[in-house]
Order: C-alpha cells, then structure tokens, then sequence
C-alpha cells in the first residue's frame, strides 16, 4: 500500500511537470496578449509595452517556464495578471463551492445510480429495467445547460421553491442546501445515468456467477443473496466509474457553474482563459490534474479493501 | 432401507422466446438413507435440471411443470419459495461441480463456512467458530484454525472443493446433493474427494444423489445407477447390474466409450451422433436416430421401462419380452 501511494506521488509529479508544460506553451503560443486585455482599449503602445514589462513577457519563453516551476516548487502559484491576487487565494476561496456542488452531486449520482442498476439487473427486461435503462440513456444525453435552465424555469421561476441560482450560504445551513439541489441534480444526472449502467452490467454478470448459486443453496435469503454475496463483486468497476465521475466534477464543472451563477473553480479557470490571465489558468490547471490522480489513488485503495485478492504489495 | 427422496415422474420445462421446452421429461427415482445413487448421462441430458429441480434453484424462466418431488414424506413442489430456502443448506444440501468460482471471492472461508450454520441453527458465536473448526477438520483440511481467516484464492481447486464439501455438511443434511464434484479437479484429487464423500456418507448416514458423466466415478461411489438421456431415465440398477449386463443399448455405449487398461485388444467406441436438442421433436424412443439395434417399432413408438430384475429396469423394446442379452452384446464389441 505504501509502495502504491510513493509511486502514485511519483506518477503526480512527472504529470504536473508535463501538464504544467504542454498548459504553459499553449497559453504563450495561442492568440491573445494579456497586456492588451489589462490595459483595456484606450492603451497606448508605450503602456502596453510597460505592462508585457512588468509581468515579465518579454523573456523568453522557456525562462519565464523556469521560474514559474521555481515558484511553484516552492508553493508559490504566482498572481492574477488580472487584479493581483494570489492564484492560491483565489483557488482557495473558490475551490470549497466546487467541493462542495461534487460532493452534492455525487451523493445524487450514488443514491439513484447503484439502486436503479442493480434493481434493473435482479430485474432485467421489466418495465422497471426497460424504463431506467431508457432514462439513463436520455439523462447521459442530455447537456447539462439544457436540463439546468429547465429545472430553473420549472423549479425556480415557475414554483419559485428553490433560488435561482448562487451559492454563498454555508452548505449545512437550509439555504445552502436549497442553492445545491438543483446544481447537484443537473450535475449528477449523468453521472447517475452512467453508473446505473455500469451497475446494471455489473450485476448481470455477478448474479449468474457460480457463488451466487452457491449462496441460493446455502439458503441464503433473496434479498441477502443480492445485497450481500452480490454487491460487493459487482462494485469494483461502479467505484471506478465514480472514482472518474468524481475526478471531473472536481475539476470544476464549467458549464453548470456558469448556469447556476456558482463562483467555483470551473468560473475560475473558463474567465482567466478569456483574460489571459497566464498563471491562474496554470494554477487551475494544475488543481485539477491533481485532484484526479488523488481521486483516482483513493479509488485504488478501496478496491483492496472491497476485494482481497487485489493486493498492492 | 428407508426412503429419504422419492421423485416421481418429473417434468421440467423451460418457457423460451417461441415455445415451452421439456429438460426433464418424466423421470422416477428414490434414494434411500445412507444410498448413493449416481446420474449418469451426457452433458445436457437433464441431470442438472433434476437436481436443481430438487433444490428448488431452477432459472427463473424454468419450472416444475408436472409430477412430485417427496423428502422425508413431504412434497417440496407444492412449498413456498421460503420453506424451500429452510431445507436448503439445512437437511438438504448441494456441492458443484466448479470448486474454482463456487465460492465467493471476497468473504473468507470462515464466513462462508458458517454461514449456513447462522442460517439454520441458534449456535452461538463461540460454538458456530468450534462447529466450523470440527468441519474443516472433517474434510481433512490442516491447520483448520488458519483455513477460516483465508480467502478462496488462497486456496487450490482441491482445498476449496474440501471446504465447498464442509460447507455443505454443516448443518448435517439427511441428503447431498453432489453435482459433478470433481470433473474439475486432478485425477489423485478426484479420488481423494470421492472417498470423502463415501466416508461422510456412512458415518452420517446421508443420503448422495451424485450426478456424473464419468463412469469411473460411478463405479467408485455408486450402489445405485440412473442412466440419462434425452430428459428420460432409459436404465436403472444397481452398480454390478448395470456394469455387468448394461440392458440399454445408450448404458452400454456409455460403457464403451470408457477406457479400458485391462483389456489389451480394448478398443474405445464412441457412440455415433449427438444428443438431440431439447425442442426436437423425435417420434418413438428419443434414442432410436443413435441406436445401432433400432427397430421399425422404436421409430414409432416411445417405449415404456422394462423390469429386468428386482433393481434393474430399462426403457428399451428389445427388453419388451425376455431378453437374449447374448445377441444385444455384439454391436458395441
């Protein structure tokens, strides 16, 4: 386990160097001068060329890489081009709303997902199953600003039972938790729908195993047959699925953010892009990155506790 | 000797996107307390589907659709899904034929071992772990104590079959039910399981209905044989009957198609053909398109079974009067 954690740590810092890189040359080389963007349009060439001074564009490309590695070695993610704050401040004072919306919508994903899976497989080709299988399809291809503006119409203008939109009150409080229903359902539909499906597949596979008869003729119950000699089998590939799902939401979900007017770390990043604003785009970059490996790890490490014979030593 | 299961006239039928196909059609048998009765046949011919018929584990599209199934004088066809699941594990109870994926992966031995003992009986914490220990003891594991804590793929093919065996012993079953229990298994394993289950056998007093394609297997185990084919019983006897004077000309392609060491000249004989699908529709005996005696009268009509003897009882014309087992003999030698 512990060889599996030093060598994940190892994998995360070869991936922030090479992520860090191919973000950094592709933010320098794409169209667009930050310069232009801060000093707005009535600056003159001589401002411009100060500010490109100022912010240290004028090196080279490969040394203003050097030095942006240094700071960040060192914990230091660099400032906003944009209004001088440091990357790390404005990622932490973002990053708890994103957690946050994941969190929310995971929970979502897991409570409709992993039933409707698995009562779609002990129940397969039912009206049950044929329905969710159906609504899982539609809810992995439905896009996300589509169902967000509807359930708002429905549920915000319509029924005014939920705000439109924010989220600023503390998650425990009861207007937190009304400014995440309806982000954290459009945000775990598709995760739900597609790990109903992996939970679906993986049960149908699991029921027809020769152990599951074994436990039938031990007489083990119906229900326990399913809940307890099936569901631990059947949920490795569902965790990896969640684990994935998981992975991206962390990275700030862009467009829901934007829907639901959520300042999170997908805003973050998608209004530093517009702006140009070098190092808060790397900063973000390399958060999300992160993330998705440690996400990732942790789901490594479940699997040896859900399954003994994976074993890491 | 007392009977412990009688089944009588037993038809299995599976409902399929087009039709309802009979796996089992109208088999009678009893196995008597401390007996082991053997079905023998090709894969497919409905030997699995009687056990399970028993066990009450048919597939969902499967069911019982005539005759009945009595154990220790009650019928289990007519009972709830839940009084079954009482006898099953309990008094009546079921080893298969794949010890490598028979047992689940991610609950220990030791779980899975008193599981039916948390199931059936009100042991206590400390004396399911002493009845556990006892069993694997019983099945000839060592180191019974370390064997609980383990997982099944720390074991091999021939240690889980031991602990699928404890497992199926726990709660002291008047009848086993074995299916195929060491066709996975390697030849010096094989033996060493058989004797087991023959050893348990007297000492319990359990009945064992064991279900094999292998004749050697029966030879070792059997008192009793049931020959399979098709969804029918086409011979039974005991064990020296049916080896010594097979009535059925299918007993003895069977016999045949065994290897023989002691015999120089023995030449292996397979029977021509194959087993029909379980929707064809044969006119007469199921066996007549394989059979090398067969006559006008097996093409029309579906023979009933003969008595041979007190014990042996075939489903042949050829037995319709007094046979002359000297002219039947010569086709398959």
């Amino acid at each position: 386990m512990v060889g599996l954690i030093a060598n994940r740590f190892l994998q995360l810092v070869l991936l922030l160097f090479g992520i860090s890189f191919l973000v950094f040359m592709s933010m320098h080389f794409a169209p667009g001068d930050p310069a232009t963007i801060i000093g707005g349009p009535t600056a003159t060439e001589s401002d411009l060329a100060a500010i490109r001074a100022e912010l240290g564009l004028n090196d080279p490309v490969l040394l203003q890489y050097f030095d942006y590695i240094r700071g960040v070695v060192q914990g230091d993610l660099g400032y906003s081009f944009q209004n001088n704050q440091s990357v790390s401040e404005a990622i932490a004072t973002r990053f708890p709303q994103t957690l946050n919306l994941a969190i929310a919508s995971m929970v979502v994903a897991i409570l409709i997902g992993v039933p409707a899976g698995i009562i779609s497989a002990i129940k397969q080709n039912s009206w049950f199953d044929v329905s969710s299988t159906t609504i899982a399809l539609a809810g992995i291809s439905i896009p996300n600003f589509w169902l967000g503006a509807m359930l708002i119409l429905v549920f915000s203008v319509q029924l005014q039972w939920l705000p439109v939109g924010g989220l600023n009150a503390p998650f425990w409080s009861i207007e937190g938790m009304k400014q995440l229903i309806l982000p954290a359902i459009t945000l775990g539909t598709a995760s739900a729908a597609m790990i109903a499906r992996m939970s679906r597949s993986a049960m149908l596979e699991v029921i027809r195993a020769d152990y599951i008869r074994t436990a039938k003729a031990k007489g083990v119950k119906r229900n326990a047959v399913v809940w307890i000699h099936a569901l631990r089998n059947a949920m490795i590939p569902v965790i990896t699925v969640i684990g994935l799902n998981f992975g991206f939401l962390l990275g700030g979900t862009i467009i829901t953010e934007q829907v639901f007017a959520i300042n999170g770390v997908g805003r973050l990043m998608i209004d530093a892009i517009a702006a140009r604003d070098f190092p808060v785009v790397q900063g973000t970059v390399l958060l999300v990155a992160t993330l998705f490996v440690v996400v990732n790890l942790l789901v490594d490490i479940i699997y040896a506790f859900i399954d003994p014979r994976i074993s890491y030593d | 000797m007392e009977t412990l299961l009688n089944v009588n006239n037993l038809v299995t039928s599976f409902r399929t996107a087009k039709e309802k196909i009979q796996a089992v059609r109208g088999v009678s048998f009893s196995v008597d307390k401390g007996e082991t009765l053997c079905i023998v046949g090709e894969s497919g011919c409905g030997k699995s589907i009687t056990t399970l018929s028993i066990m009450g584990l048919l597939p969902d599209n499967g069911e019982i659709s005539e005759g009945s199934i009595t154990f220790q004088g009650q019928e289990l066809t007519k009972k709830k899904e839940e009084e079954m699941r009482r006898h099953r594990g309990n008094d009546i109870s079921m080893i298969f034929q794949e010890p490598m994926t028979a047992l689940n992966p991610v609950f220990t031995v030791g779980y899975q071992i008193m599981e039916p003992l948390n199931l059936h009986t009100n042991l206590g914490k400390n004396e399911k772990r002493k009845r556990a220990v006892e069993l694997l003891n019983q099945v000839g594991l060592s180191n019974p104590e370390k064997t609980l804590k383990k997982y099944p793929h720390e074991l091999s093919g021939g240690m889980r079959q031991r602990v699928m065996i404890a497992i199926s012993l726990a709660c002291n079953p008047s009848l086993l039910i074995a299916d195929e229990p060491t066709t996975a298994l390697d030849v010096t394993i094989q033996a060493q399981i058989l004797d087991l289950i023959d050893d348990l056998k007297e000492k319990m007093g359990m009945g064992v209905l064991m279900v094999t394609h292998d004749m050697g297997v029966v030879a070792e185990v059997a008192d009793r044989v049931m020959v399979m084919y098709a969804g029918n019983v086409v011979e039974t006897g005991t064990v020296k009957e049916v080896f010594e004077n097979p009535s059925h000309p299918y007993t003895k392609g069977l016999l045949a198609s065994v290897p023989n060491v002691d015999e120089e000249d023995h030449s292996l004989e397979a029977i021509p053909g194959t087993l029909p699908n379980l929707n064809e529709k044969i006119a007469g005996c199921r066996f007549h398109p394989r059979c090398p005696y067969a006559m006008d009268k097996c093409r029309k009509e579906d023979p009933p079974h003969f008595r041979i003897t007190d014990q042996q009882q075939s489903k042949c014309w050829l037995h319709e009067e007094v046979p002359s087992h000297e002219s039947t003999h010569k086709a398959y030698s």
